[in-house]
């Protein structure tokens, strides 16, 4: 054990999981948890911070309940959150095609594909709220796609052998996320959501052991203001940033919720991290961010390497006895549709062993040959054909006559804030949904979750959770003389300060840059005991000299793209250095967190279930983090080694 | 590569703008235009100089940050593509390229390239949206929708809200962008009871932020990084104009 790193502290607090059957627990607490009478929500005012499909949701059927919200995000607008890239679709156990689903079933098929690392009562009610989701977009106008009848279509995805998943061509978190957009704007137009843009938050404030409020800089002025509220709902997406390249957005950053850990709120699972199989591999220094091919790509397309090593010969002329179909060979029973984690493991295998393809080895092909000569180009188009756009306007390349390369790339962040059964974190008051919690997906997400899940805790879950920590409100009025208020507007201050007066000669990029290769050689795919203490190492090196080194140009008081680099950065140097802890902690391997030193024969992940069925959560502390565990029990889906072979 | 860049260079809002010219070399030719300017704000800013301002986020052509207007042309010179996604293979050595924001009376500067956008968001409060309270719909296949209406309303519904629309067009109009939405939402039977007040309010809140009239240029639609087609706004037109007709 790596005691020199953490300390251990008591078990994670009560999950407030309703016990009984599970079918009926989120029945059950809907129940037991009070509610707020509609005239007395009028004076409760709510901040949700981010407007992706969990805060604009959350956001606008709070409105809709006739509380009085105040919305936060760091774009022009709140329609261009990062969740509008999500391409390939959302779950729900709806049984459209009669094959056997089940609300059990995706239940089921979540717990086992988060490699038996999530709670099963969350998940639970994670699959019997999917179906009323479908129903809420639909009438809200989400055009997914339908069949000639009329009706919706379904598609398989990443993993499930059953069709449950709703799409809207290869943009359905586009069309998802404007429908919870234009909810959110309907309710700013009736006055019950103050919205506001080009914000950001830097500081939760807590008083008398409640958070009350936050500290925003508006990004076009600079001016720091406060707003001030009965509760604080984070909405703020994942922290796949820290490995500098990753397909998240430019501007997708932890600081909130490092912020809010700082002052409190455990951090559970942060080594959770998803690397997706299927991304435009790296051309070059000047990259900054990757780009993901829809797994739904892995229907039709075949995943290959030559056999030899080194084979620098055009595809076209390299013969089908040369070929190694590996995911095929590997796990005949899904073939190319293996969860994202086998995936992604299998191709840094076989590139590691040297078969990789373009650039620096660093590529596998993905064949649609096969498809386009079975159905035609011009049903591939159909289906595919924005991907096969977006991937030549990328690369050059024509996957129409060339096979695709890709290769994985960071995707998703399953860690998060820790947050019991109601999402309510261990501060009284502080709300966590969607990508920001650590709730749902376990070790691993399985492909067209991250929907579902935004969306259950936006639109259905925390609206009604809240109403029982609401029930004892509205709290002691506050203004913005409190001490406390004064004291975190003033970290927030000295901060900015800090960075603008430094004599500094290095950008901030530079540093997020290296940040980002240190995560991704020793926290990314696979990863070692001995990696992870020289990881520890570096970060803490590397974060000596950004604040000895760093240098931001420009003024407090004006638009300063460098300024806001600057304070996210800061941030990931001390989240970074926490997911290798938590890595280095974690001696198993499971679902995304790889441990080369935990592995079965045949190289799977080899879970160790006697000594780390818990999720860890971590509460800050200056000098070294503190370990609270939260056991986790499996009454339903019993642990079994996932195999896909 | 190397190339010549001249870019629009302003403070903020208040202060005078103009065009500033700086030299860059050795671009990769797989580099997007955005990392394009990456490369050249990182020298900026080892200089002491304050780096080019320009909206960006998601750099995979979903978002809509983006925008720019790039030798005259908003997203640049490739059809169907977002700034963000346009690759320096489509330049040459030696290029001459001019960088500037989006110039239009709805859309003020802020600082360089970057400009408020906020009335298209104050157009869809006025009406774009179906009322559908959470927790109110029924069965998703409780009213089916024929395929191709599915289809076409997912067409216009895949507007990004960049602008670029507003910023081709020499009257700034932003009818493309509200035609889009008018058109998915009427195509859907959940949008038809709020048909005539959605198109009537959102024409209105459009007016009052300073766009102009259609006057069938088509720049707009040749703009477009989506590919939204001009018949939008003749469906917006025949929506407003039957609406309005009523209303009367």
């Amino acid at each position: 054990m790596s005691t020199d790193f953490y300390r251990e502290g008591a078990p994670a607090l009560d999950t407030k999981a309703p016990a009984g059957p599970i079918a009926e627990r989120w029945e059950k607490r809907r129940f037991s948890g009070r509610l707020v009478n509609p005239a007395n929500r009028r004076k409760l005012r709510v901040i949700v911070v981010g407007t992706g499909l969990a805060g604009a949701s959350a956001a606008a059927t709070l409105g809709e309940l006739g509380y009085r919200v105040a919305n936060y995000c760091f774009q022009d607008s709140s329609r261009r959150a990062h969740s509008i890239a999500a391409q390939g679709g959302i779950n729900a156990a709806k049984n459209y095609r009669n094959d056997g689903d089940s609300v059990h079933r995706l239940f089921y098929d979540t717990v086992k594909g988060g490699d038996f690392r999530s709670r099963e009562s969350n998940v639970h009610r994670l699959a019997e709220v999917s179906t009323e989701i479908i129903d809420q977009c639909v009438a809200q106008g989400v055009p997914f796609a339908r069949e000639y009848g009329g009706l919706l279509d379904n598609r398989s995805f990443g993993g499930a052998q059953v069709s449950r998943t709703f799409y809207a061509r290869g943009q359905t978190g586009q069309q998802l996320l404007l429908g919870a957009y234009q909810a959110l704007q309907r309710q700013v137009a009736a006055g019950t959501v103050d919205l506001h843009t080009r914000h950001e938050m830097l500081e939760l404030i807590i008083v008398e052991g409640k958070a009350r409020g936050i500290v925003v800089r508006d990004l076009v002025t600079g001016e720091i203001s406060t707003e001030l509220a009965d509760a604080v709902v984070l909405a703020t997406g994942g922290y796949g940033n820290v490995y500098f390249l990753s397909t998240n957005a430019m501007g997708c950053n932890v600081t909130a919720g490092w912020r809010a850990h700082r002052k409190g709120a455990y951090f559970a699972n942060p080594c959770y991290t998803q690397i997706h199989p299927t991304c435009i591999p790296q051309s070059g220094e000047h990259q900054s961010k990757l780009t993901l091919m829809s797994e739904s790509l892995r229907n039709d397309g075949r995943v290959w390497v030559p056999k030899k090593k080194g084979d620098d010969r055009h595809p076209a002329d390299i013969p089908e006895d040369e070929r190694d179909y590996y995911l095929e060979r590997r796990y005949p029973a899904f073939g190319n549709l293996v969860p994202r984690d086998i995936a992604s493991r299998a191709a840094k295998v076989v590139c590691d062993e040297g078969h990789g393809v373009g650039p620096g080895g660093l590529g596998v092909y993905l064949d649609f040959a096969g498809a386009i000569e079975r159905l035609g180009k011009k049903a591939v188009e159909a289906k595919y054909g924005n991907l096969f756009d977006m991937y030549e306007r990328i690369t050059g390349e024509n996957p129409y006559e060339r096979p695709m390369r890709i290769y994985p790339a960071v995707h998703y962040t399953m860690g998060g804030l820790w947050v019991d059964y109601d999402l309510s974190s261990n501060i009284p008051g502080l709300f966590v949904t969607g990508e920001a919690n650590f709730s749902d997906h376990g070790a691993n997400r399985l492909g067209a979750s991250a929907l579902m899940q935004g969306l259950s805790d936006g639109y259905f879950v925390l609206p009604n959770t809240i109403s029982d920590y609401l029930a004892d409100g509205p709290f002691d009025a506050l203004d913005e003389t409190h001490e406390d208020v004064v004291a975190a507007r003033k970290d927030v201050d000295d901060r900015i300060s800090f960075f603008l007066n430094n004599d500094g000669d290095r950008t901030v990029d530079s540093f997020h840059r290296e940040l980002g290769k240190i995560m991704w050689e020793y926290c990314g795919m696979e990863r070692t005991d001995e990696g992870l203490r020289k990881a520890i190492g570096l970060i803490r090196g590397l974060k000596e000299e950004f604040y000895r080194r760093v240098k931001v140009t420009g003024k407090a008081e004006a638009l300063n793209q460098e300024l806001e680099k600057a304070g996210r950065v800061a941030d990931f140097l001390e989240l970074g250095e926490l997911m290798c802890i938590d890595a280095l902690h974690r001696t198993e391997s499971c679902g995304g967190h790889f441990r080369a030193e935990s592995q079965t024969e045949d190289g799977e992940a080899k879970r160790d279930d006697d000594n780390f069925s818990y999720v860890a959560a971590w509460e800050y502390g200056e000098d070294a983090p503190v370990l609270h565990k939260e056991a986790l029990e499996f009454e339903y889906v019993k642990p079994t080694q996932r195999s896909y072979k | 590569m190397k190339l010549s860049l001249r870019i629009w260079r302003q403070p903020d809002a208040q202060a005078p703008g103009e065009m500033v010219s700086y030299e860059i070399d050795e671009v990769s030719e797989d580099a997007s235009f955005l990392e394009m300017l990456d490369v050249l704000n990182e020298r900026l800013i080892s200089e002491g100089d304050d780096p080019v301002a320009f909206d960006h986020d998601c750099r995979e052509g979903i978002c809509g940050a983006c925008s720019l207007v790039i030798d005259g042309q908003p997203h640049g010179p490739q059809a169907a593509t977002t700034t963000c996604q346009l690759h320096m293979r489509k330049f040459k050595d030696g290029d001459s390229i001019d960088i500037e924001p989006y110039r239009a009376g709805a859309f003020p500067v802020i600082k360089d390239l970057v400009v408020d956008r906020s009335a298209f968001d104050r157009i869809i409060q006025a009406g774009g949206y179906i009322s559908a309270p959470t927790g109110t719909a029924p069965d998703a296949h409780a009213v089916p929708i024929p395929k191709q209406d599915a289809d076409a309303a997912f067409s216009a519904a895949a507007c990004i809200g960049c602008g670029a629309c507003v910023a081709a067009c020499p009257n700034g109009s932003g009818m493309l962008f509200m035609g889009a939405k008018v058109t998915h939402l009427s195509l859907m039977p959940q949008g038809q009871p709020e048909r005539a007040t959605r198109v009537l309010g959102m024409v209105a809140a459009h007016d009052d932020a300073g766009f102009g009239g259609c006057t069938n240029t088509g720049e707009c639609a040749a703009a477009c990084p989506k590919e939204i087609g001009l018949d939008v706004i003749g469906k917006l037109n025949r929506d407003f104009r039957k609406a309005a007709v009523r209303a009367a």
